[in-house]
């Protein structure tokens, strides 16, 4: 599997890079307002940390959207990690390290997901070859005479020459 | 009595089905009218007996028959009459009862309204939708069968998951399935091409309606699926990238590149064999979205019915249907040579490029959704692929796609120039770059929403161009203009609202994401709280009660100023069968944001809430409104509906010849 993904690892330069500068914008959700941090910086900092963080008992939410009680303890710990001083990374790394990647919305960039993030750039640039060498290809077929049509063209072209 | 009448009627479809999926098919290749005659009367036949299979369940569960295991399942006699209804496909057994109706009901009006088509393409085309047919029956008659009795009959049902039970969610289904199902007529329609090797501008027009009454189908679906979501999870979002919603968008991506490349076909005969894997990749996402949804392979907030074991035989039937078209694909397809030749800077090159994006962007929705799959398969371990990563391509994809959808229609035919584009549009360029600069300068917040703005305006203002030139706006006096506005073709009105539409949908979607105010409080009576220029004022909650549940109504009064604008009352309901809470989100739209607000529970010190105020979100929903009557004033063209008299003759001519010595008009 490795070996597989190693071809397209220069991409991957480039794809960290747009995953990093094309951060969508957060839904803007959230549940226990009693919960929240005094300080409104922390709070939008932990509300954006939140976003980014799976509700693991329910599927394809974040613990932002979601009403779950897990959801709720686990958007307590990040507030706790955020009042402690933690940056966005840290507390991701923390909650990584009990939960796994799986407790992450936005996959990782690594061998694994090489293929996910490349494939819609690779698919692009494949698709726009192909369909640009197949019109090429198509009008230069068209632009050739078959054999027969040769042959009129020449002794039409003998008979202007030689009357 | 009426159970068992459903349960027969559907083995007799099922019988008719099997039937039609062989006989004609045989009758058109031997030439035998007997034999391919038998398509139409059975087609309707299958349809007739599948809707009144649909009938008989329906009135099980209008009359609360708890002797139908079904009707245990998802209906209670307390429910409103809207919602007994929609609890017919409100679960496994009946949606795909429902898919069926929605499958002969095509077949059916192909039966019936494709007069025009020669006999022997008919008669395919109604073999193969026929053999899909077969296939879906018999899924449900041997592991679906809605009609299961459950003896002794419990006295009450479970009811039906409160958040199903909401007008938008009563209707969603029947469309979105009136959609994707629909697009299983231009699979149907490209299979019995590739048999009968006749595929060109003739089949494209035959084609193209129904595929565009599928997608309007679909856009509606969707739109009213997401604004569903908006205004009854209670937390204002619309989209979540959820595996069902996924499953929806796929074939509403592949089925609008379809549109676009059968205009070619059409119009210049180019792009054949291209169109033809599209009709056929189209309904197979279709059915792999049903697989998807129905097997419970992905565990997603919609999969109310899951089943392994109905999984494999889904899954063996979307193998059988998409491996058999794509292996007739790979025979035949090398036979399609086109003969409409183009430069890649052309209408056609653009239409290209709007084929490439879009399949492109199915090829990421399904890489997405199945990755995670995928990843555990081969490696055994855990990833989550969401909103971020659909969010992230869909940005990097979109400005090159807007670039070119403005520029398309706008290009000529087989060889066009830049040059002369970019002067048609030099004052959308202008005020683009204006815009632009007014949004650096003016406007505060993340960068993407931004950038959606810029482009959003940019589409509507090539649009307007593009129409401006059609009618000679300022080139003429202004009555000619009016005169020429009144006779353009109709399909012309798809273009432009179509267009104009998506152009709406973004800036919706963008001005929500770039502006939106939200407010998390928890408010006491008479407090008031500041969201933007808006001030929502609590005045207090009152319990309610519907006819199966009771709520917690909460009072909002909104002032702009000094002068009150709205007043709110959203409901925080609990539902007793099955035991549930939802909320229920107050919403005043207004043509420049929603004032939104939900009430949850009692906190110390009054009760939870979240207002909002959300800049331009309702065009998010108008756009898709723009798009579908885009599409059904397109249909009414009479040049390409399928009866329209002078092209029927034609035809019919083509098909008194035989079906093996006529090619194409234009090959």
């Amino acid at each position: 599997m490795i070996r597989l993904f190693v071809p397209f690892a220069s991409l991957s330069a480039l794809v960290v890079v747009l995953a990093l500068v094309l951060t969508p914008p957060a839904s803007a959700v959230a549940v226990d307002p009693n919960g929240r941090l005094k300080d409104p910086q922390k709070e939008a900092l932990a509300r954006d940390i939140m976003a980014d963080i799976r509700c693991l008992v329910c599927q394809n939410q974040s613990i932002e959207d979601s009403n779950a009680d897990l959801a709720r303890d686990l958007r307590q710990v990040v507030r706790e990690r955020v009042a402690a001083g933690d940056n966005p990374d840290q507390v991701k790394r923390y909650l990584v390290d009990r939960y796994g990647d799986w407790v992450l919305m936005r996959p990782p960039v690594d061998r694994r997901t090489y293929l996910l993030w490349g494939g819609p750039a690779i698919l692009l640039f494949l698709g726009g070859a192909l369909a640009l060498a197949n019109s090429r290809r198509k009008r230069a077929v068209a632009g050739r005479l078959s054999a027969e049509e040769e042959a009129r063209v020449q002794s039409l072209l003998d008979e202007v020459n030689n009357p | 009595m009426s159970p068992e009448l459903g349960h027969l009627s559907l083995w007799l479809a099922f019988g008719l089905a099997a039937i039609v999926a062989v006989v004609p098919l045989i009758g058109a290749h031997r030439g035998d009218a007997r034999l391919m005659a038998v398509a139409e009367p059975l087609a309707v036949g299958q349809f007739l007996f599948v809707a009144l299979a649909f009938a008989a369940l329906t009135q099980a569960f209008i009359v609360s028959d708890f002797s139908v295991r079904l009707v245990v399942a998802s209906s209670h006699t307390d429910k409103p009459l809207l919602y007994k209804i929609s609890g017919v496909w409100g679960n496994h057994e009946g949606s795909l009862l429902l898919w069926m109706v929605i499958l002969t009901l095509f077949a059916a009006a192909v039966a019936a309204f494709g007069r025009n088509l020669p006999v022997s393409f008919r008669a395919r085309v109604l073999s193969v939708q026929s053999m899909i047919a077969t296939g879906f029956l018999a899924f449900i008659l041997f592991t679906s069968n809605p009609f299961e009795r459950l003896i002794p009959a419990p006295p009450q049902g479970q009811g039906l998951n409160p958040l199903l039970q909401d007008p938008g969610l009563a209707f969603h289904p029947p469309l979105l399935y009136l959609g994707y199902v629909g697009f299983s007529i231009a699979f149907s329609f490209a299979v019995a091409a590739l048999i009968d090797g006749r595929i060109g501008p003739t089949w494209a027009r035959w084609v193209r309606p129904w595929t565009l009454a599928a997608w309007m189908a679909l856009t509606a679906g969707i739109a009213l699926g997401s604004w569903w979501a908006y205004y009854e999870l209670g937390w204002g979002g619309w989209w979540f990238w959820d595996p069902v919603e996924n499953a929806s968008l796929m074939p509403w991506l592949a089925g609008t590149a379809l549109l676009h490349s059968a205009i070619v076909v059409e119009k210049r005969d180019a792009l054949k064999s291209w169109t033809i894997l599209l009709a056929i990749m189209t309904f197979s996402l279709s059915l792999l979205g049903t697989f998807l949804v129905r097997s419970g392979v992905l565990t997603s907030v919609h999969a109310f019915a899951t089943d392994p074991a109905r999984g494999v035989f889904i899954l063996a039937l979307l193998a059988l249907t998409v491996g058999g078209a794509l292996t007739l694909y790979a025979w035949r397809a090398a036979s399609l040579e086109a003969s409409g030749l183009y430069r890649p800077v052309s209408r056609e090159g653009m239409l290209v490029v709007n084929n490439l994006f879009l399949a492109v962007s199915a090829a990421t929705v399904l890489l997405g959704t199945l990755y995670p799959l995928i990843v555990d398969g081969l490696l055994g371990e855990k990833i989550t692929v969401a909103a971020p990563f659909f969010n992230t391509i869909t940005v990097a994809l979109a400005p090159g796609f807007l670039l070119a959808m403005a520029i398309g229609p706008l290009m000529a035919w087989k060889r066009g120039s830049l040059k002369s584009v970019v002067k048609d549009l030099r004052p959308a360029i202008v005020g683009t770059a204006l815009f632009a600069v007014f949004t650096l300068v003016a406007l505060d917040g993340e960068w993407a929403p931004l950038m959606g703005l810029v482009l959003g305006v940019w589409l509507v203002l090539a649009t307007a161009m593009e129409l401006a030139k059609r009618i000679k706006l300022f080139s003429t006096p202004p009555w000619v203009s009016l005169r020429r506005l009144v006779g353009l073709p109709k399909r012309q009105w798809g273009l432009t609202l179509g267009h104009l539409g998506l152009a709406v949908t973004i800036l919706g979607i963008a001005g929500s994401e770039a502006f939106t105010v939200e407010k998390l409080v928890t408010v006491s009576r008479g407090q008031s709280v500041e969201a933007g220029p808006y001030t929502f004022i609590f005045e207090g909650v009152n319990p309610a009660a519907g006819p199966n549940y009771t709520a917690v109504e909460g009072h909002f009064r909104v002032q702009r100023g000094r002068q009150t604008v709205a007043r709110l009352a959203p409901e925080e309901r609990t539902y007793t069968s099955p035991p549930n809470t939802t909320t229920e989100a107050a919403i005043k739209p207004l043509w420049h944001g929603d004032l939104y607000a939900v009430v949850g529970e009692p906190e110390q010190g009054g009760w939870s809430a979240r207002l909002y105020y959300k800049p331009l979100v309702s065009w998010i929903w108008a756009g898709a409104g723009l798009m579908v009557v885009g599409g059904a004033i397109s249909l009414t063209d009479r040049r390409r509906r399928v009866g329209a008299p002078t092209r029927a003759k034609a035809d019919r001519a083509d098909a008194s010849a035989g079906p093996k010595s006529v090619a194409a008009p234009a090959e």
